[in-house]
């Protein structure tokens, strides 16, 4: 179509500067980079451009008028805070999308044997969490973790358990936000694996029964080499959201108690915004970017190489 | 290896039944193709001796074993699919030592199989492919190899040869010949294809409706079919039904397709058709390879007429004529030097030594 009407305009002789011109302007490749062009400009604005301001931000001093170089990351090296903060979005992130992964497999594979005309209702309900507004939901669990008011505790308590502190204490206060992450993101992988195990040939199923394999081996040796990829996708897609969370963190524990639960997102915003001191809070999270293009890197590879075989 | 029984076999899926209570024997080493249109029950019957599906009611026998309750995996069967369902990360080895494997048979042994299944098959330099890397031929050997070195009693075959381009076809079905004729093991065999079921089979089981037609040795189908149904669906072209009515003359029988038209019976015919002079609904079945161009000396039986051909297809060794009859489009294969040409009248003979009388009503072959 576009190059019927760029053939309408072509008039016979042109120079041949306007000639070649005209022919790479005819090629399907040029007209469908200059339709994508305004998308591609939009996304350097809102990608690229905050990306190199950011840095550009961590190279300055507090008061944003000195270029002190590599000051604030040699700075940050040397606070205990740092390194808490480094390990907790470490476990935070890995644990939370183990779960989700696991917790996510499970109910897939529950609503996959779910009759088709009852599964469309069991897929809506369980997608509620995801799509709930984190911040309203994060309120919900704020008010169930209350240190007067809790309803699990109350709960706990008819079996003479607790109270728990659950936002007070180091451990708790650790295993709350993880669990509300887990509450939250367990959908995505939910549907995400739902949507692989349809693409499973049932044939294949009906082959391994046939060669002697039980569930727990059909599920072994053939839904999970199967998903391979969609898993690590969600894996990877999973660990840099949850990596950079901020909601979850921010409205249950504020970080505390004592910096415990802080991860990157938090810290830097702690620092930033209500330390007043941006180019660190952008160091902070500047942080970010290794540790995450590593785990990118060795999940992306992996799907390649197997890309690649099969 | 074992035989296979199945008595009453039922299937029910809500409220339509898919197979209608058949019985079958299938004898130990024997080669059973089950043939029929789509949605006839065979893939159906297949799955249920597999153990992929449900038995509503009757019973399946493997080896003397009644196996309705008992799990795919333990019914000592093997399988190859329609669509091959190789796993697609696995290699050509590890597809067809899988069963193995799962079974903790030692590694020597299980390379051993694979081997031999290889060495029949003729697929040993494709064991470190994965099924992505090989044609739809290959897939097929590979389907067939991982049946093989199970040893299993019994083989099953759900259509599959259907994904594969005709020449490949041909070619298959004369390896899937070869290879049960080494390995002998009990086989069942799915196809919607007459002419696979007549090539490869000892017996065939025709089904329509989910209920079988007719069970029999090819030839026996293509020469006594008992049905209309059999009649009409073994044999390519198929076979003419045209409409007529039995006239008796004295101690002769003839067929009378129109005013002008009357075919005398042959006389070893006569006695099986004297009771049905009376049927008004009767239908002459004749195949085309049965009506040819009338040559200079007839045998005994063959009776010349003269049609005016409205289409001929020439195929090379012989042409197809197709013309009017009673009101029906009647199918003969001629000479290609005969000199059968659209719209021209030719002078054919219909050899009535292998007609077939058919009641319309019950449609069943007198």
């Amino acid at each position: 179509m576009v190059d019927a009407v760029l053939q309408g305009v072509q008039t016979p002789g042109a120079t041949r500067k306007r000639s070649s011109l005209r022919r790479t302007m005819q090629r399907k490749s040029t007209v469908a980079f200059l339709m994508a062009l305004p998308l591609i400009l939009m996304i350097a604005f809102l990608v690229i451009y905050p990306a190199l301001y950011s840095l550009h931000l961590a190279t300055l001093n507090k008061s944003m008028e000195r270029f002190v170089g590599f000051g604030n990351f040699l700075f940050l090296f040397k606070r205990e805070t740092f390194w808490k903060v480094v390990e907790q979005s470490c476990i935070f992130a890995l644990t939370a999308v183990f779960f989700k992964a696991i917790i996510g497999f499970t109910v897939a594979h529950f609503v996959h044997n779910v009759p088709n005309d009852r599964q469309r209702k069991w897929r809506g309900m369980l997608l509620v969490p995801w799509v709930i507004p984190p911040a309203m939901s994060c309120l919900a669990w704020l008010w169930l973790f209350d240190p007067s008011y809790s309803a699990f505790n109350w709960v706990l308590g008819i079996f003479n358990i607790g109270p728990v502190p659950w936002t007070g204490d180091a451990f708790w206060a650790r295993f709350s936000v993880i669990l509300v992450n887990i509450w939250i993101g367990a959908p995505f992988f939910m549907i995400m694996y739902l949507a692989a195990l349809k693409s499973v040939p049932d044939q294949l199923y009906e082959a391994a029964a046939i060669d002697g394999a039980n569930w727990w081996q059909r599920i072994w040796y053939i839904t999970l080499p199967m998903m391979r990829n969609i898993i690590a996708i969600t894996a990877l897609f999973s660990l840099i959201v949850t990596f950079a969370n901020f909601d979850i963190v921010q409205i249950l524990t504020q970080g505390g108690p004592i910096d415990l639960t802080h991860v990157f997102a938090t810290w830097s915003f702690t620092l930033g915004i209500q330390g007043n001191d941006i180019p660190l809070g952008a160091a902070v999270s500047l942080f970010m970017v290794p540790i995450l293009t590593v785990a990118a890197v060795f999940i992306l590879r992996d799907i390649t190489r197997r890309g690649n075989e099969s | 290896m074992a035989e296979v029984k199945l008595r009453k076999i039922i299937k029910r899926y809500d409220e339509v039944e898919a197979v209608r209570g058949i019985d079958l024997d299938i004898a130990d080493h024997e080669f059973v193709v089950l043939v029929g249109p789509s949605g006839c029950g065979k893939s159906t019957t297949l799955r249920m001796i597999a153990g992929l599906e449900d038995i509503s009611g009757g019973e399946i026998l493997i080896g003397g074993d009644v196996v309705n309750d008992v799990p795919p995996k333990d019914r000592d069967i093997a399988m190859v699919f329609q669509n091959y369902a190789l796993y697609p990360h696995m290699t050509v080895f590890q597809n067809m030592s899988f069963g193995l494997r799962l079974k903790r048979y030692p590694k020597a042994e299980i390379k051993k199989r694979v081997d031999e299944a290889a060495r029949i098959l003729d697929i040993k330099e494709l064991l470190d492919r994965k099924p992505k890397a090989l044609s739809g031929g290959q897939r097929q050997r590979v389907a067939m190899g991982r049946a093989i070195v199970r040893n299993p009693k019994v083989f099953l075959f759900d259509e599959p040869l259907s994904n594969l381009d005709a020449k490949l076809r041909v070619q298959m079905r004369t390896e899937i010949k070869k290879v049960h004729q080494q390995v002998r093991t009990t086989t069942v065999y799915v196809t919607h294809d007459q002419v696979e079921a007549m090539t490869l089979a000892d017996r065939v089981v025709v089904m329509n409706n989910g209920i079988i037609e007719q069970v029999g040795t090819p030839q026996e189908l293509y020469h006594s079919p008992k049905t209309r149904f059999v009649a009409g669906f073994i044999g390519s072209p198929a076979m003419n039904f045209i409409p007529c009515r039995m006239e008796a003359n004295g101690d002769s029988l003839s067929v009378r397709l129109n005013d002008g038209l009357v075919f005398p019976v042959p006389a070893e015919r006569v006695a099986r058709y004297r009771g049905h002079t009376q049927n008004g609904k009767l239908l002459l079945g004749l195949r085309p390879e049965h009506i040819t161009e009338a040559h200079a000396h007839l045998a005994p039986g063959e009776i010349p007429f003269e049609a005016r051909l409205e289409v001929t297809e020439p195929m090379g060794m012989e042409t197809l004529v197709y013309f009017p009859l009673n009101g029906t489009q009647v199918c003969g294969r001629v000479n290609p030097n005969a000199g059968a040409r659209d719209g021209a009248p030719l002078r054919l003979a219909a050899d009535l030594n292998n007609m077939h009388l058919i009641d319309e009503a019950s449609g069943r072959v007198i």
